[in-house]
């Protein structure tokens, strides 16, 4: 029986193996050296907020491994070896596989800042990370300050986190405004109000120097490259992006770059060795996304493809419309198609914006100023329906017809206020002006 | 490593997330509500009763309004969970217990040891002790001195309206959440507690009726007593009676079939509004697991069908013979209780035997052969009593273990043990009926919005009624349940947008998925064909 060896236990790992099973007999092992059993990432900050405890982030329960014959291996892999097909791990021993699927995920960022490995310096990635969270910031008396650096998605999530527990907070982030590289202006300015709402110290623009110890080798402050302020603190949060876990790969065979190098089919160099979600990097980006999708749902349809693939059924990874969501403390954000932030869009994307009074629900739509199609649309504190804009995208609506429909597109829970009118009469006032 | 299971009995726990000053203030206050009701437990004679329980139900619920004003206005509006699962009360943590004991206790005096709240237990058969206290405001409503029902009554609508106003507080961004809870403080206050007390002044021969608890959450409905107290009462009776039959036969499956089974159960219901307000804390601590799901499938229907056999029964004994004398004979009445059975159980059969499954499907088999075997052996055999049991016996079996221990002991008592849904959960058999129509015959359902899940686990964890709501939505699946009371707190916890309650067309409203929407459309068309 051919054995099919997933190292990772994350959602593309799973994913993979699940599908496995449904389409055949194949001998499974998942190894993972984080945790015995899957568990939700993206549900990590709920269980410090206590909203939710560890066990309920795991989507399954614990039978339904043995229940499915997939083998779950805890233990770290040291090397692979793929002229032998051997895995071998830190604790010495092997594991033979027939086909290996790298599923690894990512690691936070580290640039070379002076203390990034002092005690009380974390990511927010790993379950370990969040362990490490609770030891140095289990409230306000151990942690009276905390410092994030880098303002993106996990940066925000962990602002959000320590505010849960009343630990003051500084969030340093590099860019002029929250996350601009990714959203429009408008959005990302309301999201910086909605940040100082919730009483965090935010500072845009402004970069992290150092960060120095106490005698115990203990966080004591950070330093501010532009003004050299220096703010004492118990705990630094390293959020400044994330890259593809794959060190213990380097020197195999298979070939790297920032991430696993892939092709459409998410094969590796080598045969028989795949790689899928956050760690592997395609040869070419496919459309507008990145070569590197370090996304929850890409990792999931990864999983989903490949398991066909090894299964007989070769596919290439092909992935729809482009998707995404989050939320930033109170406001939730959702996006389907693309919608590029000044920066990045290019010349003939236009977008209408529209913003509540109350600061807290706006939306973006992006469109071909020469054609009028619709590109995509970045919705915060109003919830639309994935399937319609789908199916919109695939129809290559204009925006017209869009901005007409939107009440189609709602997705706000039963009696929630609508602002579809109110929108539609901005859209038309805004062209008829422009 | 444990997150943070260290459970402090102090009121000043070394946390962060310690109450606030004024949240102690008004703790205090609330406490010294109690505490009147203490004296009063235990005997203490009140000069003037009405000013005292105005002192006392004031206190409880000003210190409710302030404790949660304190907890949710000074902060933004959004989900407010931080902490459940730290805190001892809301975690089965001491305070949990302590809180589970006291209710349990509570219920137990109630249901069996009401002499021990002092009903009838001063000279002429006057109330004494807490009862007592409750006099006056019996005497305004309705004339008459209070009894245990009055008591609990009182204190169970006080409740609502004032953990409701904090649930409302807690969900002011919410206007579905704002509604539902106005809806469950309305029908408690006005028909649960008022109106049967003015139907009284105004008839007191009349048996006393929460005209929105129907058959067979109100099993004792179609008793003798009480039928003939509704014949006997003119217009009124009658109306009241029919209102009854209506009630199960018309008004709720069409209810049912429009929106779902939470019209009732999280809009209408009593047992549903304590639940939905007071219980809300406790919420997350209903079980997920699998086994949980299969012991609350056998359960709740082995309830209800204990509550239609014993209902049936009491209803033969008292109908006559003789047809010239009342068309509705006991024999008339096993045929009518037979065929309608039988043409509930064909239709499920014919039309949807695909949706079953395979326990169900047996359940549903076992319980008609076993129904439809009594009432064969009925008028084959010579015994005078349907069922081999006297009616009498199985009417307080069903009222002291369903109506008594299970409803309110371990329904109520055990909140923050089990969940504040346990009943309506596992026995209930009202949200049985309406369940298995909601699965069946109805136009709502949970949508699940494509491909957007994140598996964070936020809609399983606070769903009360244990449904593991992430198992669909992760497949990008609908979620049609039987048990599912349509709260709406699994969308309003979602933090992607995911899941979104509504009433639609009957078609694809079960829609399982292999590939989720967002992959490659070729994908997902040869994976879901199958």
């Amino acid at each position: 029986m051919e054995h099919i060896v997933i190292i990772g236990n994350g959602i593309s790992g799973v994913t993979t193996a699940r599908h496995i099973r449904k389409l055949s007999d194949k001998k499974i092992t998942i190894v993972s050296a984080e945790t015995d059993y899957f568990f939700s990432r993206t549900a990590l900050m709920y269980i410090y907020m206590g909203h939710m405890k560890f066990e309920h982030t795991q989507p399954y329960e614990n039978w339904f491994w043995e229940k499915n014959r997939i083998e779950l291996k805890k233990g770290y892999v040291k090397t692979v070896e793929t002229t032998s097909k051997t895995l071998h791990f830190a604790d010495g021993d092997t594991l033979q596989y027939d086909k290996l699927v790298v599923a690894t995920g990512s690691k936070p960022n580290k640039f070379g800042w002076p203390g990034q490995d002092l005690e009380g310096v974390m990511g927010m990635y790993h379950k370990q990370d969040l362990d490490k969270l609770e030891e140095h910031a289990p409230n306000n008396k151990v942690c009276k300050h905390a410092v994030i650096v880098g303002g993106g998605l996990i940066g925000i999530e962990l602002a959000e986190m320590l505010n849960s527990r009343s630990i003051p907070v500084t969030f340093l982030v590099r860019e002029d405004s929250f996350w601009n590289g990714v959203l429009p202006n408008g959005e990302s300015e309301m999201i910086n109000r909605h940040i100082k709402n919730h009483h965090i110290d935010l500072r845009l623009s402004t970069n992290l120097k150092e960060i120095r110890s106490d005698e115990n080798g203990n966080v004591k402050s950070v330093i501010i490259e532009e003004t050299g302020e220096e703010i004492e603190c118990n705990v630094v949060g390293l959020t400044a992006g994330v890259s593809p876990n794959i060190d213990f790969i380097k020197d195999s065979e298979i070939e790297t770059g920032r991430g696993v190098k892939v092709n459409r089919f998410l094969e590796t160099n080598i045969k028989d060795v795949y790689a899928i979600g956050d760690c592997a990097e395609q040869h070419e980006a496919i459309g507008n996304r990145r070569p590197i999708e370090a996304v929850w749902y890409t990792g999931r349809m990864m999983g989903e493809t490949l398991a066909q693939t090894i299964c007989g059924n070769r596919m290439q990874y092909n992935p729809g419309h482009w998707f995404n969501s989050a939320k930033f403390m109170d406001i939730e954000y959702q996006t389907y198609g693309w919608v590029f932030s000044e920066r990045s869009k290019q010349d003939n994307e236009a977008h209408f914006h529209w913003k509540h009074e109350d600061d807290t629900k706006c939306i973006t739509v992006a469109y071909d100023k020469n054609t009028s199609k619709f590109l995509g649309i970045n919705t915060f504190g109003i919830r639309m329906r994935h399937d319609v804009f789908d199916r919109w995208l695939t129809e290559k609506r204009d925006v017209d017809y869009v901005m007409n429909n939107l009440t189609e597109a709602n997705f706000d829970p039963e009696f929630y206020s609508h602002y579809e009118a109110e929108i539609l009469s901005a859209y038309n006032q805004e062209l008829q002006t422009a | 490593m444990s997150n943070k299971l260290n459970h402090s009995m102090s009121l000043a726990k070394p946390d962060a997330l310690d109450i606030t000053t004024k949240q102690k203030v008004a703790l205090a206050i609330g406490i010294a509500g109690l505490f009147i009701l203490t004296l009063a437990l235990l005997n203490t004679d009140f000069p003037n009763k009405g000013l005292f329980l105005s002192l006392s139900l004031g206190l409880i619920t000003v210190g409710t309004i302030l404790y949660s004003r304190e907890a949710y206005l000074t902060k933004l509006e959004g989900i407010k969970n931080d902490g459940q699962w730290f805190k001892s009360d809301s975690s089965r943590g001491v305070w949990g217990w302590v809180l589970g004991i006291i209710l349990t206790g509570f219920y137990i005096v109630l249901y069996f040891f009401e002499e021990l709240l002092g009903l009838g237990q001063g000279i002429n058969g006057t109330n004494t002790g807490l009862i007592s206290l409750f006099d006056p405001l019996s005497q305004l409503l309705s004339g008459r001195p209070a009894s245990q029902w009055f008591v609990y009554g009182t204190l169970y609508t006080v409740a609502i309206l004032a953990f409701g106003y904090k649930f409302m507080l807690k969900y002011r961004h919410n206007k579905y959440q704002q509604l539902r809870t106005g809806s469950v403080m309305f029908f408690q206050l006005g028909f649960a507690f008022l109106i049967p007390e003015f139907m009284y002044r105004m008839n007191s021969d009349l048996p006393y009726y929460d005209l929105k608890n129907m058959w067979p959450l109100n099993y004792y409905n179609f008793e003798q007593y009480r039928v003939d107290s509704f014949i006997n009462n003119g217009n009124i009776g009658m109306a009241l009676l029919i209102l009854g039959v209506a009630s199960i036969f018309i008004i709720s499956p069409f209810l049912t079939y429009k929106y779902g089974k939470r019209w009732y159960c999280s809009w209408v219901c009593g047992c549903g509004g304590l639940a939905e307000t007071a219980g809300d804390s406790f919420r997350h601590l209903s079980s997920k697991k699998m086994s949980a799901w299969k012991l609350e499938r056998w359960l709740i229907h082995t309830v209800l069908v204990f509550s239609v056999v014993m209902t049936t029964a009491v209803i033969y004994t008292y109908l006559g013979y003789d047809p010239d004398k009342y068309w509705l004979t006991r024999e008339v009445f096993l045929i009518s209780i037979g065929a309608f059975l039988t043409i509930v159980f064909a239709v499920i059969m014919i039309f949807k035997r695909n949706e079953l499954g395979k326990d169900a499907k047996f359940g549903a088999i076992g319980y008609f052969v076993v129904i439809g075997l009594l009432i064969a052996m009925h008028f084959t055999g010579t015994t005078e009593q349907v069922f081999f049991i006297k009616a009498g016996a199985l009417k307080s079996a069903y009222g002291f273990y369903i109506g008594s221990i299970f409803s309110g002991v371990i329904g109520t008592g055990f909140y923050p043990i089990l969940g504040n849904r346990a009943w309506c959960r596992f026995g209930c058999p009202m949200a049985g009926i309406l369940g298995f129509q909601q699965r069946m015959f109805s136009k709502f359902r949970i949508t699940t919005n494509g491909g957007q899940c994140i598996s964070c686990g936020n809609c399983s964890n606070s769903c009360e009624m244990g449904i593991d709501v992430r198992h669909y939505a992760q497949k990008g699946e609908n979620i049609v349940r039987s048990s599912c009371v349509g709260c709406g707190i699994c969308s309003a916890v979602c933090p992607r947008g995911v899941l979104k309650l509504e009433n639609d067309s009957m078609k694809g409203r079960i829609n399982p998925t292999e590939v989720l929407l967002g992959n490659d459309l070729d994908l997902m068309e040869l994976v879901n064909q199958k």
